[in-house]
């Protein structure tokens, strides 16, 4: 394998005691100090990661709107400018190519923020795919990208930051993202009130050259306000406890959206995207698994890759588990067929060999603050 | 890397390990500071049940991070007297407290000459240092 691939932030990480791991091909924090500290300081204060590993894919030109209603499955037409929504890159078997979110940046111009494992995968799948007059740009390695998540970001940025007409960050709404002048950056930044967490916060794409001063200034800014750097471990528990899916974990080129539960953000209705004609195929004909929640009854900790049992059968497997430090148990999500999908159905995960017991849960397991 | 404490009247295994010696002729065990910082929070301690016997270097549990889970090998081939049945409700003694109330498991070795294999401090911290390196 080669060398995973340094962010714009490697040398500060590094100077901030961060463990460092490879994840998808980039040297990534894993932890500064303690993971669940890390959970704890963005559910009660705010924390800042470095998530520089994703990727940004433009598209424009005069095809681009068209080109990307095609792509995903969530509806593009209606997209403000500056508005941000979450969609799936399914392919023609209705499984998920990637999942994004996708930002409407003019008439015909769109970003897509893709996961880092997928970078060239969902390149190659565009190129394929765009219909005519679209040109595709990968921004990914000139941008960096920080988010600022926990319920004190508001205040932190809007230390920082305001836009062309002195309004600060906060003043956007959910989902919503425009440009702000942040100090110390030769350029603007863009900012979306999005995360990763289930928790209210903000993303920040910078440009990649100068964006070092930039992460230590929301440091010291926030550091009354209890924020921290946190690694990809807090990111993942994060969201975990707001049961948001992990590509490679939840997802993947069989899954369909629907057996994720993402039905929500796919246009079923109407359709007209890559994939939607295979994903009605596939529920008519009866779904065969859906993804859960579950919590453990008994000690220990489901991990991805476990066995799930009910009447001593094995129904599914966990695909993400993990401690749930907000909640002090364990938690899980995983795909089992619908007959066990049911809040209240007793399960089983199989740890070392051994049954513990679980029960499926309503999900998120932490509603948003 | 962040400095850990090595007590000096106990020994270390490669497992990183400690064990002491008590007057009864058991042997107290559990992990060094080093381990219990490359692990981070401990989230879940599973041990054996007293009577259960082991050769050195087998596991004879497991101890579990936010992200990891890791076999636990016994230093000293021998016999399980007593386990840590507080780790089930506070794994995170392990973190906190490692050489004391962080303990993990008391055990009657089958050879006590075995405890001469182990490192001492001095040579415990090289080993650490080495791996590191």
């Amino acid at each position: 394998m080669s060398e995973p691939q340094p962010t714009p932030l490697h040398a500060r990480h590094v100077e901030l005691g961060a463990r460092m791991v490879d994840f998808a091909g980039f040297s990534m924090p894993v932890q500064y100090g303690s993971i669940k500290a890390e959970h704890r300081a963005v559910r009660e204060s705010a924390g800042l990661f470095d998530v520089s590993h994703m990727g940004q894919l433009h598209l424009s030109g005069p095809g681009a709107l068209a080109s990307a209603e095609r792509l995903l499955s969530c509806r593009v037409g209606d997209l403000l400018q500056g508005q941000v929504r979450y969609g799936l890159l399914c392919n023609a078997e209705g499984g998920c190519v990637d999942d994004v979110t996708l930002y409407r940046e003019g008439p015909d111009s769109l970003m897509l923020c893709v996961n880092a494992a997928n970078i060239a995968k969902d390149r190659n799948w565009i190129e394929a795919h765009r219909l005519g007059e679209t040109t595709l740009h990968d921004r990914s390695a000139e941008t960096a990208l920080l988010a600022l998540q926990g319920p004190k970001s508001p205040g932190i940025l809007d230390a920082l930051c305001q836009d062309a007409n002195s309004k600060p960050p906060s003043s956007l709404g959910r989902f919503r993202f425009g440009t702000f002048h942040c100090p110390s950056l030769t350029s603007t930044s863009r900012i979306s009130r999005t995360g990763y967490t289930g928790a209210d916060g903000f993303e920040i794409y910078l440009p990649a050259a100068d964006c070092n001063d930039f992460f230590d200034a929301l440091l010291e800014v926030g550091a009354e306000e209890g924020l921290i750097p946190a690694g990809l471990g807090a990111r993942d528990t994060l969201r975990l406890e707001a049961a948001l899916p992990l590509y490679g974990h939840e997802l993947d080129d069989s899954t369909s959206p629907l057996e994720a539960g993402l039905a929500r953000f796919t246009k079923r209705d109407r359709g007209g995207f890559i994939g939607h004609e295979a994903i009605e195929k596939r529920e008519q004909q009866g779904r065969n698994r859906q993804l859960v929640g579950f919590e453990l009854e008994d000690r220990g900790i489901a991990r991805a890759g476990h066995v799930i049992r009910a009447g001593n059968e094995t129904v599914g497997r966990v695909t993400s588990g993990a401690p749930s430090p907000s909640l002090g148990k364990s938690v899980g999500l995983g795909y089992v067929p619908p007959h066990c999908a049911q809040p209240g159905t007793a399960v089983e995960v199989m740890v070392r060999d051994r049954p513990l017991r679980a029960r499926v849960v309503e999900t998120p397991f932490v509603k948003k603050n | 890397m962040s400095e850990f404490h090595l007590p000096e009247e106990i020994r270390y295994s490669r497992d990183d390990e400690w064990v002491r010696e008590s007057e009864d002729g058991l042997y107290t065990v559990g992990i060094s500071d080093y381990a219990q910082q490359q692990l981070g929070d401990v989230v879940f301690v599973e041990l054996p049940a007293p009577g259960a016997k082991f050769d050195a270097g087998q596991a004879f549990g497991v101890i579990e991070s936010v992200k990891a889970v890791s076999d636990l090998c016994i230093p000293i081939g021998g016999e399980i007297i007593q386990v840590n049945t507080n780790l089930e409700d506070a794994p995170e003694t392990v973190n906190d407290d490692c050489y004391a109330s962080g303990w993990l498991i008391t055990l009657r070795p089958s050879d006590p000459s075995q405890l001469g294999t182990l490192m001492d401090a001095a040579a415990y911290a090289s080993y650490v240092a080495e791996r590191n390196d």
